[in-house]
């Protein structure tokens, strides 16, 4: 079975979702995003890996010996990662004022867009 | 009931996505297969340039453009993030006793595993970070340690000494004056046709807010001489 992972890349997206659908409070919603995100570094790592290969940095051995693992989606995996930081802090402003200014942070009692 | 609705219809779109998901991950290149031609030619450039660190040459050479775009992504959520939190109308800042004298009233082993922590994170972050072209780390992780070290002080309980240690509008300036360089830096690497292009970027945008702000100045300010046209 040699795309399970990248299955279970897509297992722990869809986790994620469903935890943002039943959320009752938004610190968790932020938390499943954050969980949804994280299958796409599953996903990327996944297609990076290389049976038998080391990690991509060559500071103490030489250029041609040991294969290495993708550089290219391990550096898009970092980016992903700081992205997701950023989000998760953007949100997590949000909802502290949302927390303020409505009294509460479950999403099914914020019907309406006025305050 | 309208969870169990929205529950069902994530459950049907789920179903979809999963699908999808699964008959285009099954036509991937095996897992741990050695074909990575993307990784290979990223390895060898980053070799040409005698930059050790591979995912450091992708970063900061390869991909920089991309980079700026993750900075800058990082900077206007700081900038969101700060604009959401500030003190708006009449929300008071609690002048009391919490924060006003001195430490707060943490177990002393906390306070002195965060005071002696503090040097040595910091060094570390520096470490990283003059590092990242050699070994792993680079600027993102060694940011990060920097950006946690100096708030070891609060876990210590020391809040005012970690206000002392970090005037917020010190570090504003200095975050968009490093996004400014980052992005000079890249476009002095790269060649003239795309700075060029970021200049005429900048200038017709400039000059469109300019000209759209006239037009509302004349629209809506401006008011008609009495005993007008109309």
């Amino acid at each position: 079975m040699s795309h399970l992972p990248y299955l279970a890349a897509g297992w722990i997206v869809i986790a994620g979702l469903y935890g943002v659908v039943t959320s009752r409070d938004l610190i968790h919603a932020v938390v499943c995003l954050s969980v949804t995100q994280s299958g796409t570094y599953v996903l990327l790592l996944a297609i990076g890996y290389r049976y038998g290969a080391t990690a991509p940095v060559f500071s103490d051995r030489p250029p041609h010996g040991r294969p290495v693992t993708d550089p290219v989606v391990q550096a898009m995996t970092l980016t992903d990662i700081v992205v997701g930081a950023t989000v998760t802090a953007l949100l997590l402003a949000l909802a502290v004022q949302v927390a303020k200014r409505r009294g509460t942070i479950d999403p099914d009692e914020l019907r309406s867009l006025e305050s | 009931m309208r969870a169990r609705a929205r529950t069902l219809l994530f459950a049907a779109g789920a179903a979809g996505a999963a699908a999808l998901f699964t008959a285009g991950a099954l036509d991937l290149p095996h897992f741990g297969g050695a074909v990575h031609p993307y990784g290979d030619r990223a390895v060898h450039q980053a070799l040409r340039e005698s930059t050790t660190n591979t995912i450091s040459s992708v970063n900061f050479d390869q991909r920089a453009f991309d980079t700026i775009g993750e900075e800058l992504i990082l900077m206007a959520s700081a900038i969101g993030a700060v604009v959401l939190l500030r003190v708006v109308g009449k929300e008071a800042e609690d002048q009391g006793a919490a924060h006003r004298h001195g430490p707060a009233e943490v177990s002393d082993a906390l306070r002195i595993v965060g005071y002696l922590l503090l040097p040595v994170t910091l060094l570390i972050g520096v470490y990283i970070i003059a590092h990242g072209a050699q070994s792993p780390g680079g600027g993102f992780q060694g940011g990060v340690i920097l950006g946690t070290a100096v708030h070891l002080l609060y876990l210590a309980g020391d809040y005012p000494a970690l206000q002392r240690l970090r005037p917020i509008p010190v570090f504003e300036s200095t975050e968009a004056l490093a996004a400014g360089v980052f992005v000079a830096m890249a476009l002095a690497a790269a060649g003239a046709v795309p700075a060029l292009n970021g200049a005429v970027g900048v200038e017709v945008g400039c000059a469109l807010v300019l000209l759209i702000g006239k037009f509302f100045e004349q629209a809506l300010l401006v008011r008609e001489p009495p005993g007008g046209t109309s």
